[in-house]
């Protein structure tokens, strides 16, 4: 039936049809719903016949348990301090609540999704109305097809970011990923840095006071109750891993970036961009064996000036971004290695870095982002000294001279 | 000198040393020159119009007496000899700069030192003053340091305006930190803003002047 309509409206946007300026738009949403009629048949971002939008489908169901979690734990968190002392944020999405009449109440999952939605779904909604309307502007331009490269960074935005980011920023952020980080190169699958992050980045540095800090949770604190998260709060020496509750921080019910508290949920994505061979897990072990090697490395050298330094390997998986990085944005399969032993080490130097930063830059106590942009942008070298030891390795076994 | 008729064509070629610099051959938009200094002055407009106007002196006038000793400068010593003009002009405006306007010059601190180094002046002194006549070469000074100070003070402009809400320090837009509604975007306070900023002018320019495109390899 879907399909019967969308072919009586094609002829609108041909060549001759009143509608051809729009053309571009109608063919994203034919070509979402359906497998376009041309697919990728080059080796442009996968290896095998499996078209570009169906991989971006599996990506996206794999965000799903994190989209809840992060539904879930926004409107919990918010419900958790109102109750406990606190007030809601000045806003719409409070005034709206109040008009809903549910109540603060934690213990009610309904009031959390609620709540938890009323945070998430508008910047869901401004992250697609920005990035789409930017998307869909320069194929326009360039007489191309809207490119689907936005559908999945579309939906890890908004999963990065504080639930009381305002919107404007997040417009004017998204705006700037989209054009600095993906349309200048030449869109989807030129960038060589992760949109999304780079999103995040723009916000972190141009708006800091709404992105680090007191932010993470969407409602006025009670008295004496910071909404740092667990990462920072240890970074300043205020707890210690002792405090936390390591079940809590594995299933993420604690402040934090929207998607990126639960490492439970991120699992469960990364059980199936595994099960599918959607993401590497090349890069998915690297970071961890990264993270390992600079978290215990730090453990033994000298563990008492820093109280980050005395943080244990398997604390660093649960806390902040470590687990939503090392799925959903690591394994971005254009930002990262192309090589199967470029990513190993593409991975090992995003943990690493994560880690180093986590722990020795009193500045960021996240260093997630900053470690996978940074490795983003070496992973072409990677790549071309992979490249150049497999010829170098393969001339010897095969006797020839250097060429 | 009234009575002096001039070749047309000698106007045209003076007419092009001073304003292909500014869209058509711009120092930074186009050869990507003295970049590092349009990364550091640009926070404020003031100190960027300084530098500005003390760029645009020193390449002036080290093109003007570059040309003049230019048949007597032996070739193989001549990297030497322009450094040593470029370094005394920068001297010179360094300390005029110390001696009236001491606040901003040391906000500038060593950037106008740097000017010796900057590529601009040396870029123009090897390829256009070694073999253009005195009046002409100062015009091209005149032309590039235009030209580099157009760029530097639309950057500096958005960054100060939007960076901090002031333009020449004057409060334009009122920051919430003081009790307006304007946010600041700290983002344009630090440095990769100008690359961002100046990535932008050389797009916007080469839209419009598109056989400023280099081939692709």
């Amino acid at each position: 039936m879907l399909r019967g309509w969308l072919d009586r409206a094609r002829p609108l946007f041909e060549e001759q049809g009143r509608l051809h300026a729009l053309n571009p738009l109608f063919e994203a949403v034919d070509t979402l719903l359906y497998t376009p009629g041309h697919v990728t048949r080059g080796a442009a971002h996968v290896r095998d016949g499996l078209d570009l939008k169906r991989m971006m489908m599996i990506v996206v169901i794999a965000l799903m348990p994190c989209m809840g979690m992060a539904i879930y734990n926004t409107g919990y968190q918010s419900h958790l301090w109102v109750g406990g002392g606190g007030a809601p944020l000045p806003g719409w999405q409070s005034a709206l609540y109040a008009q809903l009449g549910l109540g603060y109440s934690a213990a009610d999952p309904v009031a959390c999704l609620v709540l938890g939605a009323l945070y998430f779904v508008p910047q869901l909604v401004v992250t697609f109305a920005v990035g789409g309307a930017i998307e869909v502007l320069f194929a326009s331009l360039r007489k191309h097809e809207v490119n689907e490269g936005f559908f999945v960074t579309g939906f890890l935005v908004p999963l990065t970011l504080p639930p009381s980011l305002p919107l404007w920023q997040l417009a004017l952020g998204v705006a700037f990923g989209v054009i600095f980080a993906k349309e200048i190169f030449g869109g989807t699958g030129m960038n060589f840095l992760n949109p999304a992050l780079v999103v995040r980045a723009f916000l972190f540095f141009a708006y800091p006071a709404q992105i680090s800090g007191d932010v993470w949770v969407a409602a006025m604190p009670p008295d004496a109750i910071s909404s740092a998260t667990a990462l920072s709060q240890l970074a300043a020496g205020e707890i210690t891993v002792a405090d936390l509750s390591f079940t809590t921080s594995f299933f993420g019910l604690h402040p934090g970036s929207m998607g990126e508290t639960s490492t439970f949920f991120c699992l469960l994505g990364a059980g199936l961009l595994l099960l599918t061979q959607v993401a590497s897990w090349r890069t998915m072990l690297g970071v961890v064996a990264g993270a390992f090697l600079a978290a215990t490395l730090m453990n033994v050298a000298d563990p008492t000036t820093n109280p980050m330094l005395a943080v244990p390997f398997h604390w660093h998986l649960v806390l902040g971004g470590f687990a939503f990085g090392t799925v959903f944005m690591a394994t971005d399969p254009v930002s990262s290695a192309f090589t199967d032993r470029g990513r190993l080490l593409y991975g090992v130097g995003i943990g690493f870095f994560a880690i180093l930063v986590r722990a020795v830059n009193p500045a960021y106590p996240e260093g997630m982002m900053l470690a996978i942009l940074f490795m983003n942008v070496f992973a072409p070298l990677i790549d071309h000294f992979v490249v150049e030891a497999n010829m170098r390795w393969r001339r010897k076994r095969y006797g020839r001279g250097a060429a | 000198m009234s009575e002096h008729v001039l070749d047309p064509a000698e106007t045209e070629r003076r007419k092009k040393a001073l304003l292909d610099p500014l869209f058509t051959n711009n120092p930074i938009a186009l050869q990507v020159l003295g970049i590092c200094s349009a990364l550091a002055v640009t926070t404020k407009l003031e100190t960027a119009l300084v530098m500005s106007v003390a760029l645009t002196v020193v390449v002036a006038f080290s093109n003007l007496t570059v040309s003049l000793l230019r048949r007597g400068i032996p070739s193989s010593i001549r990297i030497i000899v322009q450094l040593m003009i470029i370094a005394s002009l920068v001297i010179i405006t360094d300390q005029i700069l110390k001696a009236y306007l001491f606040d901003i010059s040391r906000q500038l601190s060593v950037f106008v030192g740097l000017i010796i180094t900057n590529c601009i002046v040396m870029g123009r002194a090897e390829a256009y003053a070694m073999q253009n006549p005195p009046w002409r070469s100062f015009l091209d000074g005149v032309g590039n340091g235009l030209g580099y100070s157009m760029v530097l003070i639309l950057v500096a402009f958005v960054r100060e305006l939007f960076g901090s809400g002031r333009l020449f320090g004057v409060s334009v837009l009122p920051l919430d930190t003081e009790g307006g509604w304007y946010v600041a975007n700290g983002l344009l306070v630090l440095s990769p803003a100008a690359f961002f900023l100046i990535g932008i002018f050389i797009w916007v320019l080469r839209w419009f002047r598109p056989e400023q495109i280099e081939e692709g390899n």
